[in-house]
């Protein structure tokens, strides 16, 4: 049944293919260009939308959903983040064994810099995420790093979003082969299909935002970062961005890749450039 | 006469039954060989898929309570997901751009 099934999908990909084929008209839009694909992402969503105000797109499916946003905003009174924010922040102020603390690791003390990441290492020649900033930290003052799903990687997170709320994202593009590279890397990452059910994340955060998939509110790509570390009912406990991709590519029974590979970096990189504008609203509740 | 038949059958019985078991135990083996070396090439190419994870396993917990149809039945199996896993890791080199917001 499954086996059949199996070559059902690959017949129906083999038309696929040959309608794209059919369609692929080799255009000059095969040069990278970071400015014009921001403006087309934002436009497809505002006119997709033209009643969601766009600070509202950094809310996640909330700005979908008028009911589901009124119960959102009755519940902030008492955010179920709350304690892992009062943890991120006390995590933040204790020292190392060395006597460092990790606003020795960040601009700023690293208080109010959530949106300018992930940011292209010219250095490395790779996209540095806000998580993988933190992990960094730690083993460079001796520590052992943290899982990148959940807990301690979460808190932390958490409350370094706390402090740059409202802050719109900021979201750099150097001038450098490697860094329009890893942003045309997240951009297919973030368009190509995979997993058995052949979903790419555009079918279901381009294509679906607002619809219903099982008991949740598919959230819109534009933004969707905005509000990360999120608390989510059906975890009973907090997730990172980590996390988020994971949990995504197991609903489409792919196999999912590493936290912090490559290709989870690259597209962190993308879909937060193309949020630029956009405010910093983590940490967030989901139901 | 009678019994020359059933000691026929009896022999028949313990020589058939080996080299038929033995034929079916290689057959899953070549099997199984070919579904895990596609799979490999689908993590290779970054794009496995969860199922054929789990059918390969299945095979395997088959073959090792014995059941070699049932062995052979999934080892094939996952070996065609891994095939269009492979099928849309390489068609999707060029098709994901009919996705793209322009
Ligand atoms: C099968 C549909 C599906 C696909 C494909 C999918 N997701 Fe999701 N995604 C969901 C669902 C369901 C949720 C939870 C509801 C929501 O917030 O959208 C979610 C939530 C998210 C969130 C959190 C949004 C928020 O505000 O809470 C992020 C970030 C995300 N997905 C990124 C991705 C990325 C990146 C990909 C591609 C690797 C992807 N998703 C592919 C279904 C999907």
């Amino acid at each position: 049944m499954k086996a059949r099934s199996a070559i059902l999908f690959g017949s129906a990909l083999a038309a696929l293919v040959v309608g794209a084929l059919a369609s692929t008209h080799v255009t000059a839009a095969d040069k990278v260009d970071p400015a014009a694909d921001i403006k087309a992402f934002q436009n497809f969503f505002f006119q997709k939308f033209p009643n969601v105000k766009h600070e509202d797109f950094a809310n996640g499916p909330y700005s979908m959903n008028e009911d589901m946003k009124r119960q959102w905003q009755e519940k902030e009174e008492f955010p179920p983040y709350e304690f892992a924010l009062d943890a991120g922040k006390e995590m933040f102020a204790t020292p190392f064994k060395n006597g460092k603390t990790y606003a020795d690791c960040f601009p700023d003390g690293g208080i109010g810099i959530r949106q300018n990441y992930p940011y292209f290492d010219e250095k490395e020649g790779k996209v540095v995420t806000l998580e993988l900033a933190l992990n960094r930290c730690r083993e460079a003052n001796g520590e052992a790093p943290y899982s990148y799903v959940k807990d301690e990687m979460a808190s932390l997170t958490a409350y370094m979003a706390y402090t740059s709320r409202g802050k719109l994202m900021d979201i750099k593009i150097p001038d450098d082969p490697r860094a329009l590279a890893a942003f045309e890397n997240g951009k297919r990452y973030f368009y190509t299909r995979r997993g058995q059910m052949n979903f790419s994340c555009a079918s279901c955060h381009v294509q679906s935002p607002g619809e219903r998939i099982r008991a949740e509110v598919l959230a819109p790509a534009l933004g969707i970062l905005n509000a990360m570390p999120i608390y989510r009912s059906e975890w009973s406990s907090m997730g990172t961005t980590s996390r988020r991709f994971v949990t995504c590519n197991s609903q489409t029974r792919a196999v999912p890749l590493e936290p912090q590979s490559d290709e989870y970096r690259d597209v962190e990189y993308f879909l937060s450039y193309v949020a630029n504008g956009l405010p910093i609203s983590g940490p967030g509740a989901r139901p | 006469m009678k019994r020359s038949l059933s000691l026929a059958l009896l022999l028949a019985v313990i020589f058939a039954l080996p080299p038929a078991r033995a034929a079916t135990e290689a057959d899953y083996k070549a099997a199984y060989a070919a579904a895990e070396a596609a799979s490999k090439e689908a993590t290779g190419l970054r794009n496995q898929w969860t199922t054929t994870v789990a059918t390969l396993a299945a095979a395997k917990k088959a073959a090792d309570g014995g059941d070699f149809d049932r062995a052979i039945a999934a080892a094939k199996e996952a070996e065609a997901l891994a095939k269009a896993s492979i099928f849309q890791a390489t068609s999707e080199k060029e098709a994901w751009k009919t996705m793209e917001i322009r």
